[in-house]
């Protein structure tokens, strides 16, 4: 075991094999200069660190419930603010939240408002899978426009998701928070400096991260930084920060890979290939290439 | 049982989530040039830099107790130094 | 009187949040919602006069007010809350947690009606739809119960680490002023004492996991031991009631009783009925009814024993019940029925702050009402 990037989450948690966010969060915390106090949302980090007897957590950390991480954080931090005044914790200490998409962009979405909004000291990250994975793969506000999942399943009648992905960056940065960021796990370096810079900026941050799922996006256990790639490559998933509302794009190309390049090497987006959804492959070509000059046209 | 459920960190209570495999990564430590790129991406931290006697750069090893076999080590490998084994 | 407490006239949103100002905790996680709105009102203009130093938390939801006292509890931090009606049924998933996890929050509650149909007044339909959810309920009748028991309350819940529901009648009480007595600041701080939990998130160097997934091999052993746990809250009680009886000159029991020692009819409630049906006892009495009152202020864990011994041989029960549970006997004459093994009378009164009258409770006695409402 790398003594090193286990300081903060052991091995032996249960992810299924080849699963992205133990890098993402091992990458995050390994940013920190001071200790930290983990809140995560029920989710698949969630269940796979903390199977009873045993928690990979080596920090301190809760779970609560699903759709309150950002508001038992936001407790966390008080009491700290508190206890720190009365001289009973001597320490400095960041507070981070982890959540999947789900935790996040739906059923957490107002907790992560009000915590946004009261301006606590924490970081937020969102490991963004793209649907409910821990509970079978059920479509979330996150899942791709065109994804298909069990309960947006291709049919005669349908191509899969109908709706296109909630803008949460925007949504995000809209509560005036001094920093936001939209980075992936193929990407550490980025990553790193993204996730400093969130840890060392006062008041609430948001970092929202790419994180494929190799169970239930279909594609081998070897492949999540592949495929994590080629949705940056393709601009599906830009990387771009937000910094007290001035946008600034990390990463971009003359030529993007074509966003086939990145739907072809997933089994969520198989169908998308017969002749009758071809179609929509070229709907979100250009959804991707709409949303990339929208994310350039904010940046002075 | 701990009360409140409230419960602490230790090792030995761990799965050895190494029985998961059915392929394993095995690190041909002549072709590997000791970047470190897999170690970071591998799921399980299973991998350390380490070096072996007589050897003056550090090289990929895997800690086969926690070693799922998912093969991303493999994948990442920029001289495809990691080779999966059945 | 003890030496130096002071005599004044509060409402019990007041008297609350005078005791939860003397208490000073650490962190209060607040939503608004009538009628318990005065607690953090005034509770927050002393945090603006710098009177306490709670972190005052002004979240979202009460959903988020629980869930940030289950964090703030969590941290190391002595936490309270209030809520109503609404506000405590939207709390509910996350009331089953905090006792999970051992939370010692102290939440006030003014009872209110819950919808539908909307109604802002009081009644116990809230609490009552939390009783089984691992909380101690306590039931005050006064203003000046609500003082003393806030501060009960808030020792209950650390000593046996189990959250704590300290409730009132939402305007009967909450907003009905009442001469009472409170002690002094440093009084309180010495008997409610310093918080310091054993295991809490913000003890770095001890690292702890709170609220894993227990699955079928552990999750039921957790639970008893739940259960286990709040059979020690009636023992506990009794001695912080004690003590408290020391520092103020008026000790509390799980049950009280009015005029019960000869009465052969017994009228059970909670909350501030009691007043009218003293009254109602007195002017019977003139007439040589035998009638007596027993009101129950901890209603979980319920006090079967206690109860049992009140009741033994009485001929004639009467429970008010100031909730209406569909499709089965009513909650409180459910449990009266239980802890002496005999049919007792129900009935339902003050449903949405439907006032209830002396003469009411007097034609029920005389048993000229057998609908079971007091409408």
């Amino acid at each position: 075991m790398n003594k090193e990037l286990t300081k903060n989450l052991a091995s032996g948690h249960s992810a299924c094999a080849g699963c992205a966010f133990p890098t993402i969060v091992r990458t995050i915390l390994g940013e920190s200069d001071v200790p930290v106090v983990i809140s995560n949302a029920t989710g698949c980090l969630e269940v796979t660190s903390t199977l009873y007897p045993y928690t990979a957590w080596k920090v301190p950390y809760i779970h609560n419930a699903f759709e309150n991480a950002a508001a038992t954080i936001s407790g966390v931090e008080r009491a700290y603010k508190i206890l720190k005044k009365k001289g009973k914790i001597k320490k400095e200490i960041k507070f981070v939240t982890f959540a999947g998409d789900g935790g996040t962009y739906d059923i957490g979405f107002q907790s992560l408002s009000g915590a946004l909004e009261r301006g606590h000291n924490f970081l937020y990250v969102c490991y963004d899978n793209g649907g409910y994975m821990n509970t079978g793969n059920q479509r979330s506000s996150a899942t791709p426009f065109g994804a298909a999942t069990e309960t947006t399943p291709s049919g005669k009648m349908s191509f899969g998701k109908m709706e296109v992905r909630k803008n949460l960056m925007d949504i995000a940065a809209a509560h005036g928070v001094p920093y936001a960021a939209q980075a992936n796990v193929a990407y550490l370096p980025d990553l790193k400096k993204k996730a400093r810079k969130a840890l060392e900026t006062e008041g609430p941050t948001f970092l929202l991260v790419f994180s494929p799922c190799t169970n239930n996006w279909k594609f081998p256990t070897s492949q999540f930084v592949s495929i994590a790639k080629l949705a940056t490559e393709t601009n599906f998933w830009p990387l771009y920060e937000i910094e007290k509302g001035k946008y600034k794009i990390n990463w971009a190309t003359e030529k993007p890979k074509p966003v086939e390049e990145f739907l072809k090497t997933q089994g969520r987006f198989k169908h998308l290939f017969s002749e009758k959804n071809k179609p929509v492959i070229g709907q979100i070509q250009k959804m991707v290439d709409a949303e990339f000059r929208r994310l350039a046209s904010l940046v002075e | 049982m701990e009360e409140g459920a409230i419960i602490q960190h230790d090792i030995k209570k761990a799965p050895k989530t190494g029985n998961w495999r059915y392929m394993k990564p095995e690190v041909d430590k002549e072709k590997c040039i000791g970047c470190a790129t897999c170690v970071p991406f591998c799921p399980e931290a299973a991998i350390e830099m380490k070096r072996g006697q007589g050897q003056k750069k550090a090289k990929a090893d895997i800690d086969y107790e926690y070693c799922k076999g998912c093969g991303v080590c493999a994948e990442v490998c920029p001289v495809k130094a990691i080779f999966m084994k059945k | 009187m003890t030496k130096n407490s002071k005599k004044l006239a509060l409402t019990g949103g007041y008297a609350a949040a005078e005791a939860l100002k003397q208490i000073n905790p650490d962190v209060m996680a607040v939503y608004p919602i009538t009628p318990q709105t005065p607690i953090i009102e005034v509770f927050s203009k002393f945090k603006s006069d710098g009177e306490v130093d709670t972190e005052v938390i002004h979240v979202e939801s009460e959903h988020s007010a629980i869930s940030a006292c289950v964090g703030s509890s969590a941290a190391g931090a002595r936490t309270v809350t209030a809520t109503s009606s609404q506000g405590l049924a939207l709390m509910n998933e996350i009331l089953y947690i905090a006792s999970g996890l051992r939370r010692p929050i102290l939440m006030l509650v003014s009872a209110r009606a819950l919808a539908a149909p909307l109604n802002i007044h009081g009644d116990h339909s809230d609490v009552m739809g939390a009783r089984d959810s691992g909380w101690v309920q306590i039931f005050c009748s006064t203003p000046q119960e609500v003082y003393d028991k806030t501060i009960v309350g808030m020792k209950l819940a650390e000593k046996v680490k189990l959250p704590v529901m300290v409730i009132m009648d939402g305007f009967n009480t909450s907003h009905s002023v009442e001469n009472m007595e409170i002690l002094e600041k440093e009084a309180v701080q010495k008997f409610v004492g310093e918080y310091s939990p054993e295991k809490y998130l913000l003890d770095i160097d001890n690292p702890v996991t709170f609220g894993p997934v227990a699955l079928q091999n552990s999750y039921f052993e957790f639970r008893k031991d739940l259960s286990d746990a709040f059979d020690t809250v009636e023992g506990e009680l009794e001695k912080i009631y004690e003590e408290y009886g020391h520092i103020s000159g008026r000790s509390y029991k799980k049950i009280e009783k009015y005029k019960l020692e000869d009465a052969e009819k017994i009228l059970v409630a909670m909350g501030s009925v009691g007043g009218t049906i003293k009254d109602a006892i007195d002017k019977l009495r003139e007439d040589g009814e035998k009638v007596g009152l027993l009101e129950i202020s901890l209603f979980r864990p319920f006090p079967y024993e206690e109860v049992k011994k009140a009741l033994k041989d009485t001929k004639e029960v009467i429970v008010l019940d100031r909730n209406l549970a569909f499709g089965t006997k009513q909650v409180l004459a459910s449990e009266i029925s239980h802890s002496i093994g005999k049919k007792v009378k129900s009935v339902v009164y003050g449903l949405g702050g439907r006032d209830t009258f002396q003469k009411q409770i007097m034609d029920l006695v005389k048993g000229d009402n057998q609908s079971g409402y007091l409408l």
